[in-house]
């Protein structure tokens, strides 16, 4: 049952990164302590926290000036919400409740800390004073904040720019996103990413504080500028669905919720700037590739591999029809524009996989152009490994085989699984099973070590019946 | 407004030859001249090598005078601009500029205040 084995899935084009830790972190500074994750004890205010946190946060820090000010003044209006929806009721506009509730204790808290000399407070009030100062009621104030769902949305895209300011590490870009925008708790960030709590909490204080210190700004950058700080926008969003996708290493329930905010932060940015070509193409990759968890992480269809499925022995009626309708829609707007890029490429490559309504009716060939282009574009190993898998569907696996050597991939366990494949098509047993065990020594999560663990028994039974 | 310190780091050895160095200080002059005219330029100052520096600490109730540069390491300041600038995206679109003129490395640091 070997005999014809699949092309490996194809794997998004950046392995994640795994986290490497900077020398010693220095403890938290005292006077900023990480902000406890707040509580929310009702259903219906957990559902507000988790759709509202972000756009709120954003608002008050273009309200506030300061980030740090504005994610505790929405702390306080969440907690208060807590002492007084379940009695009250949830209010017509939680948002707005929320919103104004922010504000009004941001500024009681802002004039107790201005009393005692504080310059930053009585800069941060001045602002706060003079962003609503004509509005004396909560519903004045709401149609302020509120009018144009654009001015919030505004916000939003401002707040991502500064998370993934290029002068921040990638992984504090990553935290800062998931904690500020998608509202995830510093431990359940630590959770994704595999590291202790408090060093999740030191990476966000100081990330923040550099933020705040070196006055990085909160604005979406403009004109020529834009390409460039566009680009750790999308690698963050996409780094964060990676993650949950394939993770590094471990499992954890908190990986699916990563791709669902990737996908959300992606449509986000797809409404947010419809002109930006490389934008929807993010969108439709990761939703062209979410279209398939359900075939490719089914536990039960399969016993002993972990739940991985290659994409040639997934049941496509498994398959999410919507989702792919929508990323190909995506992809044909993105053709049409004629502007192609990485991103765009990645996801017309899923599209034609979306296509085929079975793995032997893959067009092949058209995969093939598209690595092409995609390597024209962007240059890696791993895009040069998956030309590769796509160049053996076209025209046998030699010349594919002796492509994939001198990648620089040595450390990648995919390269391996792609390397036995390849040898087990040439009629290469012995040396399959070795590119395995060395797949298996690199895997990171329990699934793809139990993959190839099962690859790797198909291969010593397929011998043993030679 | 805030202030940054723009530190420009050079390699230990000797000074690059006069036709490299010539080019360098004059656009560096001219890159001063652009930071008077927008209002950032602060102050700005070259240093002489490393073999000229000294070290002073206390030590007890003694002040300690010792030769050479506090650390040894492959590269060391060679000169730093302090600017004024309205965020972190405008002082590093100068530090852009000066990375560019003297061909080395620039670290920004936000001065406190």
């Amino acid at each position: 049952m070997v005999g014809a084995t699949p092309p490996a899935e194809p794997e998004p084009e950046h392995p994640p990164a795994p986290e490497q830790e900077p020398a010693p972190e220095h403890p938290p500074e005292p006077e900023q302590p990480p902000a406890p994750p707040p509580l929310p004890e009702d259903a219906e205010i957990a559902r507000v926290f988790r759709q509202e946190y972000g756009r709120a946060v954003a608002v008050l820090t273009r309200i506030l000036g300061d980030i740090g000010l504005a994610e505790d003044a929405v702390q306080d209006a969440f907690t208060a919400a807590v002492q007084r929806w379940p009695a009250a009721g949830t209010p017509p506009s939680p948002a707005g409740w929320i919103i104004t509730t922010a504000r009004n204790r941001a500024i009681d808290r802002l004039r107790r800390e201005a009393g005692r000399e504080d310059r930053h407070a009585q800069a941060a009030l001045l602002q706060a004073a003079g962003a609503g100062a004509a509005a004396a009621t909560p519903e004045e104030l709401l149609l302020d904040e509120l009018s144009g769902e654009g001015t919030v949305d505004d916000d939003r895209l401002r707040l991502m720019f500064t998370c993934c300011h290029p002068a921040l590490a990638t992984n504090a870009q990553v935290a800062l996103t998931l904690r500020l925008l998608g509202g995830l708790t510093t431990a359940e960030i630590a959770r994704a990413f595999l590291v202790p709590e408090a060093t999740m909490a030191q990476r966000l204080v100081r990330a923040k504080a550099k933020i705040r210190d070196a006055r990085i700004p909160y604005r979406v950058p403009q004109g020529a500028e834009l390409p460039g700080r566009l680009q750790p926008v999308l690698a963050v969003v996409y780094l964060i669905f990676n993650e949950g996708y394939s993770p590094s290493s471990g499992a954890g329930p908190v990986r699916g919720d990563l791709c669902r905010e990737a996908i959300r932060l992606g449509r986000l940015l797809a409404a947010l700037m419809p002109d930006e070509p490389e934008v929807q193409g993010l969108l439709a990759l990761m939703l062209l590739i979410e279209s398939r968890r359900a075939a490719r992480l089914d536990p039960a269809r399969r016993d002993g591999d972990g739940g991985v499925v290659l994409l040639a022995d997934q049941d496509r009626r498994l398959w999410d029809r919507g989702l792919i309708a929508e990323g190909q829609e995506l992809v044909r707007r993105c053709l049409r524009r004629n502007r192609p890029g990485p991103y765009q490429l990645q996801a017309a490559i899923n599209a034609v996989h979306s296509d085929a309504p079975a793995a032997a009716a893959t067009d092949w060939r058209q995969i093939l152009r598209l690595y092409d282009q995609l390597l024209d574009a962007a240059p890696g190993p791993v895009a040069a490994l998956n030309r590769a898998v796509a160049l053996a569907e076209v025209e046998g696996p030699e010349r594919a085989l002796h492509l994939i050597e001198g990648l620089g991939l040595e450390g990648y366990h995919l390269l391996h699984a792609v390397r036995a494949d390849f040898l087990v098509r040439l009629g290469r047993p012995e040396e399959a099973a070795a590119a395995y065990r060395t797949a298996l020594e690199l895997a990171g999560s329990a699934a793809e070590r139990a993959f190839l663990e099962s690859r790797l028994r198909g291969l010593k039974a397929w011998d043993q019946e030679a | 407004m805030a202030q940054y310190l723009l530190s420009i780091y050079q390699p230990v050895g000797p000074a690059p030859a006069p036709e490299v160095l010539e080019p360098i200080m004059r656009d560096l002059e001219a890159l001063n001249g652009e930071m008077k005219a927008a209002g950032a330029w602060v102050f700005a100052a070259g240093l002489h090598p490393t073999d000229s520096a000294t070290v002073v600490r206390q030590q007890g109730s003694e002040v300690m005078i010792t030769d050479g540069p506090f650390a040894e390491a492959k590269e060391h300041l060679g000169g730093f601009t302090v600017i004024e600038a309205a965020d972190l995206d405008a002082a590093l679109g100068w530090a852009g500029k000066l990375t560019r003129a003297t061909t080395l490395p620039v670290e920004v640091r936000p001065v406190q205040h």
